[in-house]
Parts: C-alpha cells; sequence; structure tokens
C-alpha cells in the first residue's frame, strides 16, 4: 500500500507539472508540496503578467492585425495561470467548493485551448506569408536603390555632357576645342591617358596630335589601314580595343596591368561635304581617332553611361570643328577679300590718275597743237594777201585748206576722247552737198594722181543740194574712207558714189538690228566707195572699225596712220543715225566701203534732238548794232574789259557790272542783251536769270540773256537751258562770232553754239 | 631807226610771240578791237592784265604761306587768274592755271608751290614781252609810222 501511494503521488505530481490536472484525493508530502506550492505560484505570476505586457505592447502598437488572437491567447494564459493559483488551496483537503472553484477554470481553460488550437489552423500560414511578403519587398527596396543609382550617375554623366559640350562649344579655335576636350573627359571620367589621331594631309597615316598628359612623341605616325583602326571607322559606337595595339601604346610599358581602352571615331567634316540633299550619309569622310585609357592597375572597368559619354562627347567635337573649319574659311576669304580691295582700290587710283593725267594732257596739248596751226593758218592767210603768181596762190590755197583740215582733226582728237563720253554733239548746219563732195573729189584727186589712180565721182540725180547736217565730220568721214582706198589702192581706180537710199538698200545683212526709218523731213544718204586695191580678208573685217589695230596685210605697208580713223568715222556715222561697214571678196580683190547716213532736208519744219538754227551764209556784216544797249555781267576785271571793248568796237553801248547784286540792281527793260560770265565760280549766275525772267517776265522787253563760258561740256549748257537762258557762247570770243551771236540773237530770239 | 626797220622788226617779234606760245588768237581780237574809237585799247587791257596779276600772285602767296591752306580759296584766285590772262591771251600763264588747279584739287601745297613759282615766272616773262612790244608800238610812233596789222 505504501508504494502505491507513492506512484500515486508521482503520478499526480508529473500529472500535474505536465497537464495541470490536478486530483484532489491525494494526500501531501511537505518538501514536495512546499516546492509544488511555490512552482505553481510563480507560474500563475508569470501567466498573468504575460498578457499585461502583450496588452500594454498592443495598446502601444497601433498596427497588429490580430487581436482577436491575442484576446484568445491572453484568455487562455489568464484561465491556466487561475488554474495554477487555484491549485494552491488543493494540496490540503479541501471542500467541495473549492473542488468546484478549481473544476470551472479547468473547464473553461480547455475549452479556450481548444478553440485557439483550432484558430491557429488558419493564423499561422498568414503570419508565413507576412515574411515572405517582408522578403520581397526588402529585394524590392533593393532593386530601386540600384535603380536609384544608375538613373543618378545618368544624371551625372548627363550633366559632365553639357558641361563638355559648353566648354568645346565655347571657343571656335580648332586647338582649343581639342585640348580642352582631353582635358574635360580626363577629370570627368578620370582617364589616365587620352589621345588624339589625325589624319595627315596624304590620308593615308593618323598622327598623333594632341595627348593629355604630354608624356609621349607628338608626331608618332601610324598608317592608317590596320585592322583595328577600319574596326573603329566602320562603327560611329565607341569599341574596345586592345591595350597592345599601335594605337593605344601610349604609355611605357610598366609592370602594371594596362587599364582597358576604348577608341572612337571623330568624323572631321569639310564644308564640301555638305549636300543638302544628301544629308546623313557622307561617302568619303575624314575620321579623327580618340582613344582614351582608363588607369592601369584600378581594376575600373568601361560603364555604359561612360561609353555613352564618349561617344556623345566625339559627336560634339565633330560639330565643334566643322564649326571652326567654318570659321577659319570665312577669315580666310575675308583676308582675301580685304587683299583683293587693296588691290582694286589701287588699280582705281591708278585708273583715275591715268585718266586725270590724260586730260591734264589732253587739254595742253590741244593748245600747243593750235598755236602753231594758229600760226600757219594766218601767216598763209597773210601770204594769200600779198602778191603770188597763180601756181604759188594754188600752193597757199592747198596749204591753207589742208592746215584748216588739220585743225579740225586736232579739234577731233579732243572730240574722241568727248565721243567716247558720249558728250559730243554734231554741229548741224544747213550746207551745200554737192559742194562738199566736188571738194573731197578736189582735194583727193592730186594725192590719187601721184599714185596713177583714177578718182571718179558720181552723184545722183535726186540727191538734194542744200542738206541739215553737220559739215565738217561728214567731210572727215568722206576724207577718211576715200584716203584710206587711195591709200591701199596701189593702181586702179576709186570711185565715189552717192545716192539716196531706197528702203531695200537701207538693209545691211550683217546688222539687222539696223532700221532705217525714213519721214518727211529727213533722207538716208548711202555712199559707196569702191577701191581696186589689196583688199580685206574675211578675219580682219570685223576688227576694222576697233581703234588702233591694224590688220597684218596692212602693218606690212608704209601705211603710217594712228589706226583711229575708222573707229573715228564710225562713231560720227552712229552719231548721225547711220550704219557704216566695208566689204571685200579677199585679198587682192579691192574693196568697198559703204555708209548711211541721216541727213535733214531744209525748207520744211524740222523737228530734231538738239535744237539748232539754220547756218545761213555769212553775211551779218551788215546788220549794224548801234546803240544797242548791252550789259556785260563779269566778275574777272580783265574779262569784262575785254569784252566791252569787243561790244564797244562793234556799236554796242556797254554798260559793265562786276556782281550779281549790282546786276539786278542795274538791269532795266533798255537793256536788250545780259551777256553774263558764268565761269565764275562761287556766284550761282543762273539764280540772276531765273529773276530777271521773273521780274520782266513774258511782256515784251526782256532782256535776251546770253551766257558766256569757258566750259562746253553738257552740264554748263544743260544748266543755262533750265534756267531759261537764250545762248551759250564759247570763250575765247571773236568779233566775228560776236557779231554772228548778237544777230542771231536779234534775228531769231535764240542761239546756241558749242 | 628807220620806220620800216621798226615795223618789220616789230612784226618779227609778235610773231616771235605767238610762235613761242607767249600770246595766243585772244591776243589778236584785242588788237582788232582797237580802232579811232579807242586808240588804246590794248595797252588799257593789257595794264589792268598786269594790276589784276600781280594782286593775284600775292594773295597766293600768302594763302599758300598759312599752316592750314584754304585750297578753296587758293582755287578761286587761281580761276580769276585763268580767266584774266584767257581774256589777254597770254597763254603760257593760262596753261600754268590750268596746272596749278589740277594741283588745288589733289590739295598738294608743294605742288601748288611749285605752280605757283612757275606761274610767276611766266607771267614775268610774258609782261617782258609785252612791255618790249609797247615800247615797240612807241618808237614806231614816235618815228611817224603806223603800226602794222598782224593777223
Amino acid at each position: 500500500m505504501g508504494s502505491l501511494l507513492r506512484m500515486n503521488r508521482l503520478l499526480s505530481s508529473i500529472v500535474e507539472s505536465c497537464n495541470c490536472i490536478i486530483d484532489p484525493q491525494l494526500p501531501a508530502d511537505d518538501l514536495l508540496m512546499k516546492y509544488q506550492y511555490i512552482s505553481d505560484f510563480f507560474i500563475a505570476l508569470a501567466y498573468f503578467s504575460i498578457p499585461v505586457e502583450l496588452i500594454y505592447f498592443v495598446k502601444k502598437s497601433a498596427v497588429f492585425p490580430y487581436r482577436w488572437v491575442l484576446v484568445q491567447f491572453g484568455a487562455f494564459i489568464v484561465l491556466c495561470g487561475a488554474t495554477h493559483l487555484i491549485n494552491l488551496w488543493t494540496f490540503n483537503m479541501h471542500t467541495r467548493n473549492v473542488a468546484i472553484v478549481m473544476t470551472t477554470p479547468k473547464a473553461l481553460t480547455a475549452l479556450v485551448s481548444c478553440i485557439t488550437a483550432l484558430m491557429l489552423v488558419h493564423i499561422i500560414p498568414d503570419l508565413l506569408s507576412v515574411k515572405t511578403r517582408e522578403l520581397f519587398l526588402k529585394k524590392k527596396a533593393a532593386q530601386l536603390d540600384r535603380e536609384m543609382g544608375i538613373i543618378r550617375t545618368q544624371e551625372e554623366t548627363g550633366r559632365h555632357v553639357r558641361m563638355l559640350t559648353h566648354e568645346i562649344r565655347s571657343t571656335l579655335d580648332r586647338h582649343t576645342i581639342l585640348k580642352t576636350t582631353l582635358v574635360e573627359l580626363g577629370r570627368t571620367l578620370a582617364l589616365e591617358e587620352c589621345a588624339l589621331w589625325m589624319p595627315t594631309r596624304t590620308g593615308l597615316e593618323l598622327q598623333l596630335s594632341y595627348t593629355l598628359r604630354h608624356q609621349n612623341p607628338v608626331g608618332l605616325t601610324v598608317p592608317i589601314q590596320l585592322p583595328v583602326i577600319n574596326q573603329v571607322f566602320g562603327t560611329n559606337h565607341v569599341v574596345k580595343i586592345s591595350p597592345n595595339s599601335p594605337v593605344a601604346r601610349l604609355r611605357p610599358a610598366g609592370k602594371y596591368m594596362p587599364g582597358e581602352v576604348v577608341a572612337v571615331r571623330v568624323p572631321l567634316l569639310h564644308l564640301s561635304n555638305f549636300q543638302i540633299n544628301d544629308w546623313p550619309e557622307l561617302s568619303t569622310k575624314r575620321y579623327a581617332l580618340m582613344v582614351l585609357m582608363l588607369p592601369s592597375d584600378s581594376a575600373r572597368q568601361w560603364h555604359v553611361h561612360e561609353l555613352e559619354l564618349v561617344e556623345v562627347v566625339a559627336d560634339q567635337v565633330a560639330v565643334a570643328l566643322s564649326h571652326a573649319a567654318i570659321l577659319e574659311e570665312s577669315m580666310r576669304a575675308r583676308d582675301l577679300l580685304m587683299e583683293q580691295n587693296v588691290a582694286l582700290d589701287l588699280a582705281r587710283r591708278e585708273a583715275e590718275m591715268a585718266v586725270r593725267a590724260r586730260n591734264d594732257f589732253l587739254a595742253v596739248m590741244n593748245h600747243e597743237m593750235r598755236t602753231p596751226m594758229h600760226a600757219i593758218i594766218a601767216l598763209s592767210s597773210l601770204l594769200q594777201e600779198t602778191d603770188l603768181t597763180p601756181e604759188q596762190r594754188l600752193m597757199v590755197e592747198t596749204i591753207l585748206k589742208s592746215s584748216n583740215l588739220l585743225a579740225t582733226l586736232i579739234n577731233d582728237v579732243l572730240d574722241l576722247s568727248r565721243l567716247e563720253d558720249g558728250s559730243l554733239q554734231l554741229d548741224i548746219g544747213t550746207f551745200n552737198l554737192h559742194a562738199l563732195f566736188r571738194e573731197v573729189h578736189s582735194l583727193i584727186k592730186p594725192i590719187a594722181s601721184v599714185k596713177k589712180l583714177f578718182v571718179t565721182l558720181s552723184l545722183s540725180s535726186d540727191l538734194p543740194e542744200y542738206v541739215i547736217g553737220d559739215e565738217k565730220r561728214l567731210m572727215q568721214i568722206l576724207l577718211n574712207v576715200v584716203g584710206n582706198a587711195v591709200k591701199f589702192s596701189k593702181e586702179g581706180n576709186v570711185s565715189i558714189s552717192a545716192f539716196v537710199a531706197k528702203s531695200d538698200s537701207l538693209r545691211d545683212p550683217r546688222a539687222p538690228e539696223f532700221f532705217a526709218v525714213p519721214s518727211e523731213n529727213h533722207f538716208y544718204l548711202r555712199v559707196q566707195i569702191k577701191d581696186t586695191g589689196i583688199g580685206i580678208t574675211p578675219q580682219d573685217i570685223p576688227n576694222l572699225f576697233s581703234k588702233f589695230t591694224q590688220s597684218q596685210a596692212l602693218a606690212t605697208t608704209n601705211s603710217g596712220g594712228t589706226g583711229l580713223g575708222l573707229a573715228i568715222c564710225k562713231r560720227f556715222v552712229n552719231l548721225m543715225e547711220g550704219h557704216i561697214w566695208i566689204e571685200s571678196e579677199g585679198l587682192g580683190k579691192g574693196s568697198t566701203a559703204i555708209f548711211i547716213i541721216k541727213l535733214g532736208i531744209p525748207g520744211r519744219a524740222n523737228e530734231s534732238k538738239l535744237p539748232f538754227v539754220t547756218k545761213l551764209p555769212a553775211n551779218h556784216t551788215q546788220m549794224s548794232f548801234q546803240g544797242l544797249k548791252v550789259l556785260v555781267m563779269d566778275e574777272n576785271g580783265v574779262s569784262r574789259m575785254v569784252t566791252k571793248g569787243l561790244l564797244t568796237h562793234l556799236g554796242c553801248d556797254v554798260t559793265t557790272v562786276g556782281s550779281r547784286d549790282e546786276c539786278l540792281r542795274v538791269v532795266t527793260h533798255e537793256h536788250k542783251v545780259v551777256i553774263m560770265d558764268v565761269s565764275m565760280q562761287g556766284i550761282d549766275c543762273y539764280e540772276v536769270a531765273v529773276v530777271i525772267h521773273e521780274r520782266f517776265g513774258k511782256r515784251h522787253g526782256r532782256p535776251l540773256i546770253v551766257a558766256l563760258t569757258g566750259n562746253t561740256d553738257r552740264v554748263t549748257k544743260e544748266n543755262c537751258m533750265r534756267v531759261g537762258m537764250d545762248g551759250v557762247i564759247l570763250k575765247p570770243v571773236s568779233v566775228y562770232k560776236m557779231r554772228s551771236v548778237l544777230s542771231e540773237l536779234l534775228e531769231h530770239g535764240v542761239v546756241l553754239e558749242s | 631807226m628807220e620806220v620800216g626797220q621798226l615795223q618789220r622788226s616789230f612784226v618779227e617779234y609778235m610773231a616771235s610771240l605767238f610762235r613761242e606760245g607767249f600770246l595766243d588768237g585772244q591776243f589778236s581780237q584785242l588788237q582788232q578791237l582797237q580802232d579811232d574809237s579807242n586808240p588804246e585799247f590794248v595797252v588799257e587791257v593789257v595794264s589792268l592784265f598786269f594790276e589784276d596779276s600781280e594782286r593775284l600772285l600775292n594773295d597766293l602767296t600768302m594763302a599758300l604761306d598759312q599752316p592750314n591752306v584754304d585750297f578753296k580759296q587758293v582755287d578761286a584766285h587761281v580761276h580769276q587768274l585763268k580767266g584774266s590772262s584767257s581774256s589777254v591771251g597770254a597763254q603760257r600763264v593760262k596753261n600754268c592755271c590750268v596746272l596749278f588747279r589740277n594741283c588745288c584739287e589733289e590739295q598738294n601745297t608743294e605742288a601748288c608751290l611749285r605752280c605757283l613759282q612757275q606761274i610767276k615766272q611766266e607771267y614775268l616773262l610774258v609782261k617782258n614781252k609785252l612791255q618790249t612790244l609797247f615800247e615797240l608800238e612807241q618808237q614806231i610812233v614816235a618815228a611817224g609810222g603806223a603800226i602794222p596789222m598782224v593777223q
């Protein structure tokens, strides 16, 4: 029985300690009971404190999804604790009530634990999945971090690119651009070495042009056909190349592991490469090679963003270089233009000086030439007055005529320059056409007879006798052409024929634009001069009328001409609204010179470009100017006196004034003529004419105003016409000229002389 | 001296003046204007010319002496001188004036001074010649002869 009791007690203590199910019937052992008593007490304490802690912490945390579970656990624990607590009373004999109180929490505990066990089946998977989600989120966070890092580096790259671009594009000097590129790249990417290889002029080699660290001989070349170079040039991406390739062997080989090397092509754009229709692919391009080396022994690798940076920079460099190239070209063009400008300016000044020198020369020579002429003419006319034998008289007459001609020629040397300015005007007047031809004939006959040539003249019957035109110059044209005919004929005859041109003969097949229109008041004179001379080759015909050219055949003969004759003739003929040409069948077959000019028919109403008055034969010696009141205005005292003497000699009653104001004060309607010298400088004499017009108006009694000038140019004449002057006289004035001017003035009310 | 001889030397002298270019056709015109109503015309005109020219030459000398030469003023004077000399027929003086005006246009003081020098020389020459001519005339008249016309 003792062992049985002992076993019961053991069992019950085991059961109590494991199952917490207490058997109230067993007697208590003192020590053991004491230990049990303490353990129970502490267990109950722990069990009661745990929920308190749980509640406390749950209250503290806002997010805890499983409150219901906690409540259950709390209940379970509290009840367990209660059970152990109540167990304290069951060590001794206890009444039935205590047993009931003991049984209730036990039953409740059992209930709650079962419910909790059932609930845990649902809850634990949830808790586990929270864990996996947490892991998942952690991974995601790590990934985002990585991506953030990448974005940041890209942004920095972008910043670097912008800065680099800014640096590169802020200068237009090629060397600065390239240097800056290398420096900035080296800095941004922390490179060990950065180099640029440029193609040489021949295009067959690459030359090391710029390096970052200056440790390499600039001027090193490699041939351009290396496979590695072709590889780099073949793509516009950055290419990783081996550190041992010739372009990358930029550092002295050390014991270090060389860093990674990349290379990229830099297109060199030329202006000629730009064809607008052909933008993207440019076939024959030149490239430079940029080589970048990472620091050796750094285990750094080229990252994608760094490669992209290098590509972008290479492109920017290409653009910047092309800008620099354009700038260089334009600067060069500008320098060239400036040089040309200077040269042109110099040429212009020289030309101006030459023109001025020519004009001076002409001005002075003109007078130098006229003086001996004057002497010859004067003395020959003197000689004519003396007693001469008939032969002598003939000779003197010829001398006179020739010298008059020569004087005319001298005038025309001046005229040629005026012809070229276009300021020459014809001296239109009425003259005897038949007489003119006869005079030419008689002039040419003696010369021709020396060469045993016959000269025949035939004038058609319908050729008018008196015509209106420039007598002097027509004579000059005739003499020139006939003279040429005689000069270039060794034998045979020269025939001159003149007739009125009919419409069919007015056309020259070689000048279809020349279309002559005869009218009521004009006719076209056609003159043909045929000779049996040496003729002209077809090649020479176009050059006949150019200045100073002579054909080969002519140059060998002793022609002795200046070559100006035909050129002057052509200009005169053109002024006369005509046309001149020469026909020839070839060398040795003679030639025919033909010209057609427009002449006026006198006696009918004449409208023409130049106002003129028919030059009647001089018979105004009879007209007397006795008592004619004339006012002379001239600033120059000597000139004034001379003009006064001239007019007094002609019988006029002359008043002289020396200034514009004096003139306006003194002039009255009694003055029939006012002669004013307009070569005074600084005084606007033209105003005087205007005032006189205003003052005397259209009433009778307005004095006729004549300008006296040393200037025969068109501008002066136009000014005079503009202010309403009635005539212009060229100084120096001879008695004869003054007389004829006054007669014309008084007869016709207007005069114009050139 | 005999009248005929005087007259011949007069004619020769006059012809030489024309030949050497001291005088031109204008001078002959002046001579033509001299008649009984105006017996001293030529001498009067020539004397006026001398006065005028001397005044103008003085003015020119002063104007070119200035530190800042007023070329417009100089040109105006030369223009006057040119007018007077051409009215009288003093051809060489007139030609010098033409050249002088070109120097004025270029505003070249050096050249202007040279031209002025030359004009003065020419003027003195022609003055001399004309005075000789007039003396010859007076001699002829004193000897009772008539002054021959040279055309």
